[in-house]
C-alpha cells in the first residue's frame, strides 16, 4: 500500500477542514467592519405596483444620501423589481412588499423596471 | 412569449452552466449521476418552498431577509465547491489513471458526492425559485396569453438545458490529462464568483459598508447584462463594476482554494494506483 489507511482518512479530513477554512475566511472577510446604516440617515420613499405599472414611475431623490425604497406590489402576481444601473434585483410576491436599500447616489437618471412585465412596468429615478 | 422564453432561459442557463462545470469536474466519480440528479430534484423542491415563502423571507430582518438568505446559500455553495475542488486535487491522479484503464472500476470519489449534490441543489434552488414565481404569476394572472407564456417558458427551459449540455460535452472532450486541472480552475473561479456575489448581497442589505464603491467600470467593454457578459459572470464571476470588497472576496476565495488544492495534491513521486 502506497498510502496507509489512517493517512487517507487524515487527507479527507484535511480536505473538509480546508473547505471549512475557506468559508470561515470568506465570512470573516465579509463581516470585517460590517456596520448597519443608521435608519435616521436614510431617505425613505415608496413605490407601488398596480396592473404591472409603477406608481409613481418617476421619482426625484437627493444625491449623496442612502435610500430606502419600499415597493408595494398590489397585484396578485409576483414581480421582479430590477435596475441594471442601480444594481439590484428583487422578487416581490403578489400582494406584499419588499425593501430595497441603495448606497448614496451620484446625480443622474437611473432606469428601473419589472422583469416579469417589461412591456408595462417601467420607471426612472432622477437624482439631483 | 419571447420575453418568457428569454427569462426562463437565462435562469435555467445559470443553474445549468454550474451543473455542467461541476459534472465535468467530477468525471470518473462513481455515483455522481445519482448525486447530481438528487441535487436537481432537491433543488426544484427547494425552489417551490422558497417561492412559497418568498414574501416571508423577504420581510425578515427588516426587509433584509432575501439578501441574507441568498448570501448564506451562496457561501454554503462556495464551501461545497471548495471541498470538491480540494478533494479532486487530492485524487485527480489516481482517477485519471483509473479512467484510462478498461473496465473503468473507479473506487475513489464517494466522499465528495455530498458536496457535489449540495452545490447542484443550491444552484437549482436559487434560479429555480425565480422561475417558479414567474410561472405561478402567469398561471395566476390568467390572461389570454398565459398559454403562450407557458410555451415560451418551456422552450426556454429546454434551450437552457441544451446549451448547458453543449458546455458539458465541450469540457468532457478535453483530454483526460488536462481535464482535471482545467475543470479544477473553472470550479475555483466559479466559487470565487459566488463569494463575490454573496458580498454584493450583504452590501445591498446594508450589512457591509466597507470598500463598497466600484473600483472600475468595464460596462463599456462588456456589459454584465449582455449574453456573453452574463455567461462569463456565471462561469468565472465576471463583474463589470466590482467593489473593493468583492475583489477581495474573489481573490481570497480563489487563492485559498488554489493553495489548499496545491497542499493536498498527491505527490508526483508516488504511484497512486499500481500500489494497490
Amino acid at each position: 500500500m502506497g498510502t496507509s489507511f489512517s493517512s487517507r482518512i487524515g487527507a479527507r479530513f484535511r480536505a473538509f477542514i480546508s473547505a471549512l477554512a475557506v468559508a470561515a475566511i470568506a465570512v470573516g472577510g465579509a463581516w470585517i467592519g460590517a456596520s448597519e446604516v443608521q435608519a435616521a440617515e436614510e431617505h425613505a420613499i415608496e413605490i407601488s405596483i398596480k396592473d404591472h405599472k409603477f406608481e409613481p414611475d418617476s421619482l426625484k431623490l437627493p444625491a449623496g444620501k442612502p435610500i430606502k425604497i419600499t415597493v408595494k406590489n398590489l397585484d396578485a402576481t409576483p414581480e421582479e423589481f430590477e435596475s441594471y444601473e442601480l444594481g439590484f434585483e428583487k422578487i416581490i410576491a403578489g400582494n406584499s412588499s419588499a425593501i430595497i436599500r441603495l448606497k448614496p447616489l451620484k446625480p443622474g437618471t437611473y432606469m428601473f423596471f419589472g422583469e416579469f412585465h417589461q412591456d408595462s412596468a417601467l420607471g426612472h429615478i432622477v437624482v439631483e | 412569449m419571447l420575453a418568457a422564453l428569454v427569462l426562463v432561459f437565462r435562469e435555467v442557463l445559470e443553474a445549468g452552466l454550474i451543473i455542467g462545470v461541476v459534472l465535468a469536474a467530477s468525471r470518473g466519480v462513481i455515483g455522481r449521476g445519482g448525486a447530481v440528479s438528487l441535487g436537481v430534484v432537491a433543488g426544484i423542491a427547494g425552489s417551490a418552498v422558497v417561492a412559497f415563502f418568498a414574501a416571508g423571507i423577504s420581510n425578515a430582518f427588516d426587509g433584509r431577509g432575501h439578501e441574507i438568505f441568498i448570501a448564506a446559500i451562496l457561501l454554503f455553495a462556495v464551501v461545497m465547491l471548495a471541498w470538491h475542488v480540494v478533494w479532486m486535487a487530492q485524487h485527480a491522479r489516481e482517477m485519471t489513471q483509473q479512467l484510462r484503464q478498461l473496465g473503468n472500476d473507479v473506487t475513489a470519489g464517494r466522499r465528495s458526492l455530498f458536496a457535489l449534490g449540495a452545490a447542484v441543489a443550491i444552484a437549482v434552488m436559487r434560479e429555480g425559485s425565480e422561475v417558479v414565481l414567474f410561472m405561478t404569476g402567469i398561471v395566476m394572472g390568467g390572461t389570454e396569453t398565459a398559454g403562450q407564456l407557458l410555451i415560451g417558458s418551456v422552450i426556454g427551459l429546454a434551450l437552457g438545458a441544451a446549451v448547458s449540455m453543449v458546455l458539458y460535452f465541450g469540457l468532457a472532450a478535453i483530454p483526460l490529462k488536462r481535464m482535471f486541472s482545467v475543470t479544477g480552475v473553472l470550479v475555483t473561479l466559479l466559487a470565487a464568483g459566488l463569494a463575490a456575489s454573496a458580498v454584493a448581497q450583504l452590501s445591498s442589505a446594508g450589512l457591509l459598508n466597507v470598500l463598497d464603491t466600484p473600483v472600475w467600470d468595464t460596462s463599456w467593454l462588456l456589459s454584465e447584462k449582455s449574453w456573453f457578459g452574463q455567461i462569463l459572470h456565471i462561469l468565472i464571476g465576471y463583474m463589470a463594476k466590482p467593489t473593493g470588497m468583492q475583489l477581495i472576496a474573489y481573490g481570497i476565495t480563489a487563492g485559498t482554494i488554489f493553495l489548499l488544492g496545491f497542499i493536498v495534491r498527491t505527490p508526483a513521486t508516488r504511484p497512486a494506483v499500481s500500489s494497490r
